[in-house]
């Protein structure tokens, strides 16, 4: 598994992402934060794993780690077709704005986002949030979980196959109480 | 306009002391008593003249920054370290260097169209004269140049006046860019509303270069029914020889048909474009056909299809002559911006240049007079398409599987593919003898070639999928409408009311490049969708062919299924890169035809109308050029919304409204003074689209505007909540911060709305006569 960034011309970064080795040490820095949440992006519905869409992974975590989901684009309908709620819907920049503002208080109104995870978004859209807040919310720690490895996070799983990434994610469902 | 040189020019004259041959004089300037508008406040704005305007706006809608780097390289102090608050040697930060950037592909761009312009005014000046009248609509134009009027104070009639107006233009930009230099402009705000300026700027640029080209070479005038013109690679007649023009610069086009049509061998050849060359090539010649975007560069010329290439300029692949040796394509470079390394041979006899090149002496030429273009491109295409019978390098499909079985699956292609194409997967299958999915990617593909430059095994994956999309490459067989120019007074008239009030939902411009997440076809289907629903829909550029590209269940593409005029449900293709002026020159006319402001000189009163007034949002779905972050600036200073699709996020900067935060969201009641909370209206001024469904939700909610009548109003909520129950799967989370009177609640869905109110704690506002300016309130609050 390769810690390159996986569109390989995005390598114009000087602090560059931990690698995140296995899924138990993501889910022990999930568990840290206060105020976590997932920001999920339109290629949930696209991507494939093990026959299922990328979404119905996410949803499993999000339900048994309780983290709110923010959907970008129209992702909202998909996840509420699942029978799932997410906690937002909001525009992708709108959500990477906010989350930068220290001042902003969360999508529950009780604390600013400790740590923010993005999955599924168009990689270089995805990277260029992260390289946003990166630069603009230093003490911000962000998280990606797709198997594409993203430089401008603070931790990021490393490229992975299609296989490695449910196993992953299916990983983290359980060490948060899922099946 | 204001002053103009005095200049007289004599051909021939006998007196009778002599004769008089080739005479030009020039004595200093005249006032020109024709322009009696009064003068606004802000002629010949200079960079820091509009600056508290665009701090207004750039306070509503906040940067988010998003470098693409985390370093600056731009000068031998560094390379610098900018991360994360960190200053470089020259004490800039990341946010200034952001913007920085943005002022610069701003001024790139702002520079680019400027620089055609510039270029088509001496030509034609050297041509036709200073004194040739500019006419881009006859009777129904009597605003001819809304830009040019607005921001300089100038009203151009002829080509000689066109001048003035363009040194102002290149004044501004060096000013722009000198700003950029090491130890200049140190906020980041300051380099926006630098972009904005040098935005404002591009959009003067690309009026003069319209309304010039317009007049001269008698493109249709503000004509609603402009006549459809073929467009698609299967429109081509490839028995005949091909003459393949690429770029933005029509005259060495011109130069070409007029050879052609002289020598009566214009229906024996086919003389088509790429880009926006095509446009105006179509707009002069409607025989010519447009072939595509950028993305069908490569595509046309591996499949052998062109005999002569003529690149002009902008958004040519630099890699054109490459290509076109391959299949043994004579190139003619006919750019000053673009020689492509070739030997001069602008003054070289046309025999021998003709003779070299059907020989295969030289691949290429750089001829930079456009009538010997002319003759030198159709010489050699009748000589050398005999010779080429259609020379390509695409493989057969037993190539194709050979080729695929090659691949080791590493990946590399699709690493390397700005859309992330599971090209390794197409690969796999197409080694297997089944290609669909390459044909698959034929539909996406943005041509630019990336896969091949990755591939360790060195296969030609575009080259795979070309073939592999083969029968549907010569399917495409479709009409465009001809660039149309500039709206006409007349049509101003008639929808500038119910735009303003809100009862026509929106002006929706698609403008723009080819860089689709997944082809032009999503391009189709929004202005389809709006157009359906009565919005104006003015397009330009690449984002006019994709739209013309598809057809509906009848069989009609989107020209004929709609009329062409700036109306309800019109579907306008404005043309070029350079007619996008004019949709921001219908924006400027609506203020002063119908609202009747004045223009001259007055920027930011005819800004602040339309940014509070007119419900129009600019969509580039495909931007991906300096030139395209150029125009959405202009539009921004005139607080235009523009939305781009993902991957206009490598602009690396939003402008962004935040819903949450009320207080952002105050205007004055021009009638009273007083201030009125008018919510999001328009929510961005700058914001990415993820995907087709949100841009579409997007659109409809930010054509959304305080001054919208409660009419109005209920209408835009209507749509905005309609679509986004079927594109988003729910109802919108934002619908109580438009509802301002109960009045505004769309009829049928009054006890839905009318319950989220109730859980949001609604109460009613009033409808003000909005204004971010308080020199325009009329009676202040006592």
């Amino acid at each position: 598994m390769s810690c390159e960034p996986w569109q390989c011309a995005e390598i114009a970064s000087t602090k560059k992402a931990n690698p995140i080795p296995k899924p138990e040490v993501a889910v022990a820095m999930i568990q840290r934060a206060a105020h976590p949440i997932i920001i999920a992006g339109s290629n949930l519905t696209e991507r494939y794993m093990e026959g299922r869409p990328a979404i119905d992974f996410i949803i499993e975590l999000a339900k048994t780690s309780k983290v709110p989901v923010v959907a970008t684009a129209h992702m909202v309908g998909e996840f509420v077709k699942r029978g799932y709620q997410p906690a937002a819907f909001m525009n992708a920049m709108e959500i990477g704005q906010r989350v930068a503002d220290p001042s902003w208080m969360g999508l529950d109104r009780k604390g600013h986002p400790d740590l923010v995870i993005l999955v599924g978004m168009p990689y270089y859209m995805q990277a260029l949030i992260l390289s946003g807040l990166k630069h603009f919310a230093p003490t911000l720690k962000t998280m990606t979980l797709d198997n594409m490895f993203h430089v401008h996070a603070s931790w990021s799983f490393p490229n992975a196959s299609l296989d490695e990434w449910a196993n992953n994610l299916k990983v983290m469902t359980l060490k948060f109480g899922g099946n | 306009m204001t002053a103009k040189n005095l200049h007289i020019k004599i051909d021939e004259m006998k007196t009778n002391s002599g004769l008089i041959k080739n005479l030009e004089l020039s004595i200093g300037k005249v006032v020109n008593e024709n322009y009696n508008e009064p003068m606004g406040p802000t002629p010949m704005p200079s960079v820091t003249t509009l600056r508290d305007w665009d701090l207004t706006l750039l306070n509503k809608y906040k940067p988010f920054y998003m470098p693409d780097c985390d370093l600056c390289c731009l000068c031998t102090f560094g390379k610098c370290d900018l991360t994360a608050g960190k200053r470089g040697a020259c004490g800039l930060d990341i946010a200034a260097q952001s913007s920085r950037i943005v002022a610069l592909a701003c001024s790139i761009g702002a520079a680019c169209h400027s620089a055609h312009s510039r270029h088509l005014v001496h030509h034609l000046i050297e041509k036709y004269g200073r004194r040739y009248p500019l006419d881009v609509g006859g009777l129904n134009i009597k605003v001819e140049a809304p830009i040019t009027r607005l921001v300089t104070g100038i009203k151009p009639e002829t080509l000689g006046d066109l001048d003035d107006v363009l040194a102002y233009v290149e004044e501004q930009i060096t000013q722009i860019l000198a700003a950029a230099h090491t130890g200049q402009e140190a906020n980041a705000l300051d380099f926006e509303s630098k972009a904005f300026h040098v935005g404002m700027c591009d959009h003067i640029g690309m009026e003069v270069g319209d309304i010039a080209q317009i007049s001269v070479f008698n493109y249709p005038k503000a004509d609603p029914e402009a006549p459809l013109v073929k467009l698609g690679i299967g429109s081509v007649d490839r028995t005949k020889p091909v003459i393949m023009c690429i770029g933005h610069n029509v005259v060495p086009s011109v130069g070409i048909i007029d050879y052609a049509k002289e020598q009566k061998v214009d229906e024996s050849l086919e003389i088509v474009g790429l880009c926006c060359t095509a446009h105006d090539m179509t707009r002069y010649y409607t025989r010519g056909r447009i072939v595509g975007p950028i993305s069908w560069e490569l595509r046309f010329i591996r499949a052998g299809l062109a005999d002569v290439v003529v690149l002009d300029e902008q958004c040519i692949r630099t890699d054109v002559a490459d290509e076109a040796a391959k299949v043994n394509a004579p190139v003619i470079a006919a750019s000053e911006k673009n020689c492509v390394g070739f030997k001069n041979r602008t003054n070289d006899p046309t025999d021998a240049i003709v003779d070299d090149l059907v020989s295969g002496k030289v691949l290429g030429v750089l001829i930079l007079d456009p009538d010997k273009v002319g003759e030198v491109a159709v010489r050699v295409a009748m000589k050398v398409a005999p010779m080429r019978k259609r020379k390509n390098v695409l493989p057969t499909v037993e190539e194709v599987i050979a080729a695929a079985k090659t691949c080791t699956q590493c990946k590399q292609c699709q690493r390397n593919c700005p859309q992330d194409y599971a090209v390794p997967a197409a690969l796999k299958d197409a080694a297997a003898g089944d290609l669909s999915k390459l044909t698959d990617l034929y539909e996406y593909c943005i041509g630019c070639g990336r896969c091949e430059q990755a591939c360790p095994q060195k296969i030609v994956i575009h080259s795979l999928i070309v073939k592999a999309g083969e029968k549907a490459m010569y399917c495409e067989d479709n009409l465009c409408r001809s660039g149309r120019g500039a709206v006409s007074d007349v049509e101003i008239r008639s929808v500038g009311g119910p735009i303003v009030l809100g009862e026509i939902p929106g002006i929706v411009a698609l403008v723009g490049c080819s860089n689709y997440p997944k082809g032009g076809k999503d391009v189709y289907d929004i202005a389809r969708e709006f157009a359906s629903r009565r919005y104006i829909v003015a397009l330009s550029g690449c984002s006019a062919m994709a739209a013309g590209s598809y057809r509906n269940s009848e069989g009609k593409t989107i020209y004929e299924e709609f009329p062409g005029g700036f109306e309800a449900g019109g579907v306008l293709n404005v043309g070029s890169c350079v007619a996008n002026s004019h949709i921001a020159g219908a924006a400027i006319k609506v203020a002063n035809i119908f609202a009747k402001r004045n223009l001259r000189g007055n920027y930011e009163e005819i800004a602040d109308y339309i940014h509070n007034r007119l419900g129009a949002v600019g969509l580039a779905w495909g931007a991906y050029s300096q030139k395209a972050a150029a125009i959405g600036a202009g539009f921004w200073r005139l607080g235009v919304p523009v939305i781009v699709g993902p991957h206009g996020s490598k602009y690396r900067r939003m402008l962004l409204g935040r819903k949450d935060v009320p207080e952002n969201w105050n205007v004055i009641d021009a009638r009273t003074g007083e201030t009125v909370n008018v919510g999001p209206s328009p929510e961005h001024l700058f914001n990415v689209a993820e995907t087709k469904e949100e841009c579409i939700v997007q659109i409809a909610k930010l054509v959304i505007r305080p001054n919208d009548t409660w009419k109005g109003r209920a209408g835009k909520l209507s749509h905005y909540i309609d679509l986004h129950k079927r594109y988003m799967g729910v109802m919108p989370d934002d619908i109580h911060l438009y509802i301002r009177t109960p009045a505004d609640i769309p009829i049928t869905m009054k006890d839905e709305i009318q319950k989220i109110l109730e859980e949001h704690n609604w109460k009613e506002t009033t409808i003000p006569d909005p204004t971010l300016l308080p020199r325009m309130v009329r009676k202040m609050k006592e």
